[in-house]
């Protein structure tokens, strides 16, 4: 796990680390993005590696499961004081997310934590 | 509502007297909406079955049970519906604007012959109560194709006279094809909204109705028959990572419009950005309702209004882009304010959406029913105090299996993410402040910028606010409408793009300048 703000303010189930090693074994590495707003806004995104552009202001919040976790540095700015899990939950993706298994969804849980030093 | 939507909403309601009336849902023998145990897409005015041959289930949230099976396309379904629409693409593009007029008016006179029948269909699919789908979203829906049929006709290029004899024309050209994805929390409205204009400006369209609503909008293609030219409308039904994607990133797309979260909003346009056309994106927000001191000055009309007005956060369950869900009081007035609301919301009725006395019905999906309780154990752990709900609301019977949330309200302060975040349920987060400049300042700490309210006696006070607020809308003494004719989208991370005003009609249109000489004489350079 490396990264230029490696803050382990991401982690993974084993739930989600078997969802995520399906996927890869399926179609290749994967990458997650943290969304916000409207509809299914506060779910992770999971995409194939490079489908999501990223850009030089998004923070990477660590790895999971091997696979980058990015998040929108104005979110992550509002979303600072928690550190999310990666986690599956029942019922299919709601917007371009790949599924994490057959109706299965990956969420992001939430749990407040002290702020990182480096912020 | 205003009173065009009370008045609607009463001739509507008083139709079944002072009695309840319960609907009979789909499928169900008496019920006046027909159900098929399985839907294909719709394209090129053709029930047409997906070429791989896969369905997928569709629940209905009241129950939490599946009610008829719908297309599971792939990318080659979407072919299908983008030669389908290039096919009418010329034919349509050149329709006169007095005929396109007149298929916009028919398409809005059919849905109000099945307004009802439509309503229950989407309280059905969404789980919103029929008492807001009666008289509101099917009768804004109608007005839209109504506006956009009239906008239509007033669709004018201009002239300049650059000089004595060159004249520059202007003309409206449609894009062509457009590719238009549809949130769930409005199937129909959304759906009512990229399609009037998209059509009024000479376009074709695909639609892509979201993965848990798809089956409303195939009631309302079922009315189109005979109305709208083949190919002009197609709807293609099925996940958003397979056809979605196919949709928004194909070079055979002439324009974008997505209504959602923000990362699928950034995806549409590095999608657009790939094929180098344009995009709109309306993405949500998380919108402040101001009530200043003065609300409380007389206990009036305008009071109760007020009352109400903080209540908003719970209309369609809090699954609204513009969803009112943070809530500032002003210090000196929050006791005895904030006392009615909770009175208020105590009364709200929560039960079967197909009942005309219900006020609040499930959320979407389960999904978002996880989503929303997650929320709330944040927000607690944050330091909020919960006033009043906080967790599922089990109900019996029939309703055993659905997606049911208490209409909550959270006190606590701004910086906490349930201040921050769009919960997209029945989740008010409230707090107080001193004077206008901090309640300007919270309003403004958000990274959206959809709508906002703001409430007060003083005109010139809330004239302030309005200007100051950086929200594309900002209702003012009112909330939650949302008429055509009043132009609604993003500042900040809300998206880019206006809806519900004929300025959509530019993002729809090609604009075409024709320079023309009519001096015979030569420039003179070679």
């Amino acid at each position: 796990m490396t990264g230029p703000i490696e803050t382990a303010r991401v982690g993974e189930t084993p739930a989600a680390l078997e969802a995520i090693a399906q996927l890869v074994s399926d179609g290749g590495p994967v990458m997650f993005f943290q969304s916000g707003g409207c509809c299914d806004g506060s779910l992770p995104m999971c995409f194939r590696e490079g489908e999501f552009i990223i850009g030089d202001y998004d923070v990477l919040l660590g790895t999971v499961g091997g696979f980058p976790f990015y998040i929108d540095h104005r979110q992550y700015e509002a979303w600072k004081h928690t550190r999310l899990m990666l986690d599956v939950a029942e019922g299919e993706p709601e917007g371009f997310s790949l599924s994490a298994g057959p109706n299965k969804h990956f969420i992001t849980r939430s749990e407040v934590c002290a702020p990182n030093p480096a912020d | 509502m205003t009173d065009l939507l009370e008045k609607t909403s009463n001739e509507k309601l008083s139709e079944y007297g002072d009695n309840v009336k319960v609907f009979v849902a789909p499928g169900l023998v008496d019920s006046i909406v027909t159900l098929k145990g399985r839907y294909q897409n719709f394209i090129g005015g053709k029930w047409v079955a997906p070429v791989k041959g896969e369905y997928m289930e569709d629940v209905s949230p009241v129950n939490g049970k599946v009610f008829c099976e719908v297309a599971r396309s792939t990318k080659e379904d979407v072919e299908l519906a983008l030669d389908a629409a290039h096919r009418a693409r010329k034919a349509w593009g050149e329709t006169s604007l007095p005929d396109r007029a007149k298929v916009l008016s028919k398409i809005a006179d059919v849905m109000e012959a099945n307004l009802t029948m439509l309503a229950v269909a989407e309280s059905w699919e969404n789980g919103k109560p029929v008492r807001e789908t009666l008289a509101a979203d099917l009768p804004l829906a109608i007005d839209h194709f109504r506006y956009f049929g009239g906008a239509t006709r007033s669709l004018e290029g201009r002239t300049t006279e650059i000089d004595k004899d060159t004249v520059a024309f202007h003309f409206h050209e449609p894009l062509g094809v457009v590719g238009q994805i549809i949130p769930f929390n409005f199937p129909l409205l959304m759906a009512a909204w990229k399609i009037a204009p998209a059509l009024a400006a000479g376009n074709c369209t695909v639609v892509k109705p979201a993965s848990p609503t798809p089956w409303s909008i195939l009631k309302f293609a079922e009315l189109l028959e005979d109305i709208v030219p083949d190919g002009v409308i197609n709807i293609v039904t099925g996940p958003g990572a397979e056809i979605g994607k196919a949709l928004a990133s194909s070079p055979r797309i002439a324009k974008v419009g997505f209504t959602g979260e923000t990362t699928t909003g950034r995806l549409i346009m590095q999608y657009a950005a790939e094929n180098l056309i344009p995009s709109t994106v309306e993405l949500g927000g998380k919108s402040p309702n101001i009530f200043f001191a003065d609300v409380m000055a007389a206990d009036d009309e305008f009071l109760d209004k007020a009352v109400e007005g903080l209540v908003l956060y719970a209309f369609n369950k809090g699954e609204v882009c513009t969803c009112p869900s943070r809530a500032l009081i002003h210090e000196s007035i929050y006791d005895a304010f904030m006392d009615r609301c909770l009175k208020r919301i105590r009364m709200i009725v929560q039960g079967n959406p197909l009942d005309t006395t219900t006020m609040i019905g499930p959320q979407v999906s389960i999904q978002q029913l996880q989503k929303i309780e997650s929320y709330v154990e944040i927000g607690k752990q944050e330091g909020a105090e919960c006033l009043i709900g906080g967790q599922s609301a089990i109900l019996e019977g029939d309703l055993a299996g659905g997606y049911y949330f208490q209409p909550t309200v959270l006190k606590g302060e701004n910086k906490m993410r349930v201040f921050q975040e769009e919960i997209f349920g029945p989740v008010l987060a409230v707090t107080t402040f001193k004077d206008e400049a901090q309640a300007l300042e919270i309003a403004n700490d958000t990274l959206y910028g959809l709508g906002a309210g703001v409430w007060t006696r003083d005109g010139n006070l809330a004239y302030r606010m309005g200007r100051g607020i950086q929200a594309g809308r900002v209702w003012t003494n009112c909330y939650h409408l949302y008429p055509a004719g009043a132009a609604f989208g993003g500042y900040k991370i809300s998206g880019i793009g206006r809806e519900t005003h004929q300025m959509m009609l530019e993002h729809y249109s090609q604009t075409k300048n024709l320079l023309v000489s009519y001096s015979t004489k030569p420039l003179g350079f070679f």
